[in-house]
């Protein structure tokens, strides 16, 4: 029997891993800095995977292009071309034209100004109510997947409750109890998204809590919180980005929504203001298409752009879908 | 390596038991529908570890045996603290288990598990070197015996036979084959330094050419380090390689345990007498001697619980001995019948002229 | 007379890394009332070639070679005589039976099934034979009416059996059916297999990593290694005695229980089974040999003869044939 002095050290015996790459010089073995570059080179390898679908570049193209438009919007089209009364708006309702290329509107004002003003509104409403839903959301689906029990059925049974909650009604009477604004709408639209939110998180959890490195985890002494920040949130986390993504889409649609029935700040541009300033003035019936089509197209194309990426970040989440 | 964990390990073993059980049990309870609970029908109650009596000596390595259902890992998991006994009591170095914290984290990391499957015991976002340092980190050990983390880490991927170390610092659980991903689960349980390592069916999912490498390396640290091993399985050809001693169990109890070659060349209960007689050899096709499968936990059956499939009295081998009634009546526990060879059989014990003690 | 003859079987995956080689050239052949033995580990193509045998393998996939059923070749037959074929002919036990059963479907109407797509029966006449096969099995008939969840995993076994018997097949091809299963139910399907194919004169193909339950069962064996057979002959000598350095090595993993030379002394081979995308050159199993020498890495070896019936592709085989001319 081998006195344990006599182990080979490190360096000794007949190396097994040499099918691998070579690892991380001697002076970067640094644990933390092995954490940052396995993060480094794992966001590396999504990336490379992500370039490879079409959908998703296209998407993530169209994205990054809304953004920029909101952004430099003031670069872009003056702010004084929002007012009614701006001198540099030209005859009412009239069709594109070279110094109009999208026309105007009841106020003479360019369509094209309205449309680039109004994403800045559309998405900051967007993603603020997907803030809002996807933290109440995450957090609740946590805790109930992670505790069981008791916690469990209340919170879901509170879900519940917030899921039958009919958007258009609730929105109205919130509406009309405290004045229409932009911090109803969000609060509207993040009330009504978390609950689905919270149940698919909460089955993720459960699938994950149960998992053998969970309770190898559990064996090695874990608490809770480790337990959930390093091995249920990791797992997770993919799973909440990526409906993420969706829920912005549909908090830009339902913003629209809410705005073009009234329920929305008056004074505001919104794509969905817009519109429905559009159909208030009767556009559809007089034919003028170019104020109704930019704010519509506008809609449908940050819609289908955050859903684009949204399926191709779910193939990423689960290979199952990629195609052979 | 720091402590007691140094030291002798001889094949018996130092009288020197590490781990004790006693009179465990572990159920579970079913459910009941709402109306049936109501209308007074009870949950059935699955008795999956129905009073067990165990000791582990330091530097043993002792094979939990028997076939699904049996309770063996049941067994195993609450020794390592996953599920809550109802009943008895575990002693780890003469100290009784309690429920404080401090003595149950300390208890967590002399104590280490490693799975059936180790694809699913990593965390498949997590490299290799984060994996293995995990239980560092739980339990806020920065440096021992003058090595920091990195160190420690490296030295224990080069004591399960990954080396270089530093190449499978950033390496992703699927990227190595089904061997080396148990390598590096055994050697996030020796990075702690342990007394025991509690290892379910540890060879089953790798490939058969494979397995002799792991058991070896398994046995290696038993001889290096005096580490304790209970290795839950069904295979009686690997408790015949690597354990010194076997406990055999069904429906809940140890029905034999006693030395590895004692066991398994000379059994005395008839459950392992027809266990071994299945396992497959060249020579032709056994037929087995049971039939049917064994029964689900919830309905054990009276008196000795392997008496509706016991060969000995269906055969009336127990009748002309006189123990039928017994066997169909009278539960009993494990009786020490040569040294340290122990069986719950009443036909065994009268063969020995042995008074039977009852347990209910 | 020979129910299945296998002649250079390759078969390649078409994948996004490029073709893969999953099956390097395997022939053997079975007999009436025969059982083949094929072993190998993850990776050797043994499940390749169950599914090559019937034309399941997915899209993709391109294979060559012959694969006679009955003196038909099933791999150039029209899409129609296929299904005619497909468990008429030759039918499968699935490892994992568990799941093969539709949960929402009596036991009696999934084997009827199998009858009535064959157009052997009507539905009441398949149900009446569904019984009949349950009881071959050693079913009660009345479990028939019984649904997958209500069975024990070795029951569920039998059920695939008495599924594959559905439409009396000349060659069963059992692919893993005992390995879910605990030791004791493991025998008695072991013993039914053996009970119902000297019974019924099939021809059994036999697939499993398991040495051990090879050696009882089967009469003839085939070790496969990286996509190609390494070594093959009848059952007990090439258990007993291996000429090839792997078969040792496999052998070697089954200890006999009694045996004091097994105890504390476990082997095994240090590597992994090669994964069909990385096969070494020339004897693939060269890197992972210890009696390896220099030609090993440069010759590719064919089966040469090393007595008592058996063939091995070794060049120490090769080598010691040479001597013994």
């Amino acid at each position: 029997m081998r006195p344990p002095e006599a182990l080979p050290t490190f360096e000794e015996g007949p190396p097994t891993g040499t099918e691998l790459e070579p690892g991380p010089p001697p002076e970067v073995r640094d644990p933390r800095r092995i954490a940052w570059t396995r993060r480094r080179i794992s966001a590396g390898r999504i990336w490379k995977t992500y370039r490879k679908s079409t959908l998703g570049m296209i998407g993530l193209a169209a994205l990054i292009l809304f953004v920029l438009v909101a952004i430099f919007a003031p670069l872009l089209a003056s702010k004084e071309g929002l007012k009614a009364t701006c001198p540099c708006n030209g005859i009412l309702f009239s069709p594109p034209s070279l110094k109009y290329p999208l026309g105007t509107d009841n106020f003479g004002r360019s369509v094209l100004t309205l449309t680039i003003w109004g994403s800045r509104v559309s998405l900051t409403v967007g993603l603020l109510a997907t803030a809002i839903s996807m933290i109440i959301g995450s957090l609740i689906g946590i805790v109930a997947g992670y505790r069981g029990g008791v916690s469990e059925s209340v919170l879901m049974r509170l879900t519940d409750w917030f899921l039958v909650i009919p958007f258009l009604p609730l929105a109205i009477v919130l509406a009309s109890v405290l004045s229409p604004s932009l911090g109803v709408i969000t609060i509207v639209i993040g009330i009504t998204s978390w609950p689905s939110t919270a149940r698919i998180v909460r089955a993720q959890v459960l699938s994950v809590k149960t998992r053998p490195y969970v309770e190898r985890s559990r064996a090695l002494g874990a608490s809770g919180w480790h337990l959930n920040t390093r091995h249920i949130l990791p797992n997770v986390g993919p799973l909440i980005f990526a409906n993420t993504i969706l829920t912005v889409a549909i908090a830009i649609l339902s913003e629209s929504t809410l705005a073009f029935l009234g329920l929305g700040d008056p004074l505001s541009i919104s794509w969905g203001t817009t519109l429905q300033n559009a159909f208030g003035s009767g556009a559809a019936y007089t034919g003028q298409w170019w104020w109704i089509v930019p704010p519509g197209l506008a809609i449908v194309f940050v819609v289908l752009a955050f859903t684009l990426c949204g399926f191709a970040l779910d193939e990423i989440l689960n290979p199952k879908l990629r195609q052979r | 390596m720091s402590g007691a964990a140094l030291g002798r390990a001889s094949a018996s073993g130092d009288d020197d038991p590490v781990l004790e059980v006693h009179d465990l049990h572990v159920s579970y309870e079913g459910r009941v529908g709402l109306g049936a609970g109501v209308a007074g029908k009870k949950a059935a109650v699955a008795r999956a570890v129905a009073g067990v009596d165990l000791t582990l000596r330091r530097g043993e390595v002792l094979a939990l045996a028997g076939e699904s259902g049996c309770g063996k890992t049941t067994l195993a998991r609450t020794i390592m603290g996953l599920e809550q006994p109802n009943q008895g009591e575990i002693r780890f170095e003469g100290e009784p288990l309690s429920k404080s914290t401090r003595i149950l984290r300390e208890y967590r990391r002399r104590v280490q598990i490693v799975f059936q499957d180790p694809t699913a015991a990593l965390n498949p976002r997590q490299t290799i070197y984060e994996s293995v340092a995990e239980g560092l980190r739980i339990h806020g050990i920065t440096d021992q015996d003058g090595l920091s983390e990195e160190k420690l880490v490296a030295r224990a991927l080069a004591r399960s036979g990954l080396r270089p170390p530093e190449r499978f610092y950033l390496v992703y659980p699927h990227e190595l084959s089904g061997g080396q991903r148990q390598r590096v689960v055994i050697a996030g349980a020796l990075v702690l330094e342990p007394e025991i390592i509690v290892a379910d069916e540890p060879v089953s999912s790798l490939d058969a050419s494979v397995r002799g490498e792991i058991l070896k390396l398994l046995l290696g640290l038993r001889d290096d380090f005096g580490i304790a091993m209970l290795v839950v399985t069904h295979d009686l050809g690997l408790a015949w390689t690597i354990a010194d001693r076997v406990a055999v169990m069904y429906l809940g109890r140890i029905v034999e345990i006693g030395p590895a070659e004692d066991v398994l060349t000379k059994p005395l209960h008839p459950y392992t007498k027809a266990l071994l007689e299945v396992v497959p050899e060249a020579g032709g096709l056994t037929r087995p001697i049971l039939s049917g499968e064994a029964p689900d936990p919830t309905r054990i059956p009276e008196g000795c619980r392997f008496h509706p499939r016991c060969p000995e009295v269906v055969s009336g081998a127990a009748g002309r001995a006189g123990v039928e009634a017994r066997c169909r009546g009278e539960d009993l526990g494990l009786i020490e019948l040569r040294p340290g060879h122990f069986a719950a059989c009443h036909l065994a014990a009268a063969r020995r002229g042995d008074v039977v003690p009852s347990t209910t | 007379m020979t129910v299945l003859s296998v002649r250079d079987l390759e078969v390649t995956y078409a994948t996004q890394a490029g073709p893969i080689p999953a099956v390097r050239g395997v022939s053997f052949d079975i007999d009436k009332g025969e059982v083949l033995g094929l072993a190998g580990e993850s990776g050797c193509g043994k499940s390749t070639i169950v599914n090559a045998i019937l034309r399941l393998l997915p899209p993709g996939a391109t294979t060559t070679g012959q694969v006679l059923l009955n003196g038909e070749d099933v791999l150039t037959m029209k899409a129609g005589r296929l299904r005619a074929v497909r468990w008429t002919g030759a039918s499968v036990v699935f490892q994992g039976a568990m799941h093969a059963l539709n949960p929402v479907q009596r036991i009696g109407d999934q084997l009827a099934e199998a009858i009535v797509l064959h157009r052997l029966s009507a539905q009441r006449e398949a149900l009446v034979r569904a019984g009949d096969l349950l009881e071959k099995v050693g079913l009660p008939p009345r479990r028939a009416r019984d649904y997958p969840h209500e069975l024990s995993g070795g029951q569920k076994q039998r059920v695939m059996i008495a599924m594959a018997l559905a439409c009396t097949p000349t060659l069963i091809i059992a692919d893993e059916p005992t390995t879910a299963l605990d030791v004791m139910v493991q025998a008695q399907v072991l013993t039914l297999l053996n009970e119902l194919q000297h019974e019924m004169g099939l021809a059994m193909l036999f697939i499993t990593h398991d040495l051990s339950v090879l050696v009882e069962v089967c009469d003839r064996l085939a070790i496969m290694y990286a996509g190609k057979i390494v070594e093959e002959g009848p059952s007990a000598p090439v258990f007993a005695k291996p000429a090839h350095p792997y078969t040792e090595a496999l052998a070697a993993a089954f200890p006999s229980i009694g045996d004091l030379r097994f105890r504390r002394s476990p082997s095994g081979l240090g590597g992994d089974p090669p994964q069909p995308d990385s096969i070494p050159s020339g004897c693939s199993f060269h890197p992972r040999c210890p009696v390896a020498f220099d030609e090993c890495p440069t010759v590719v070896p064919d089966l040469y003869e090393a007595g008592d019936g058996r063939r091995a592709a070794c060049l120490l085989v090769r080598d010691q044939a040479r001597v013994a001319t």
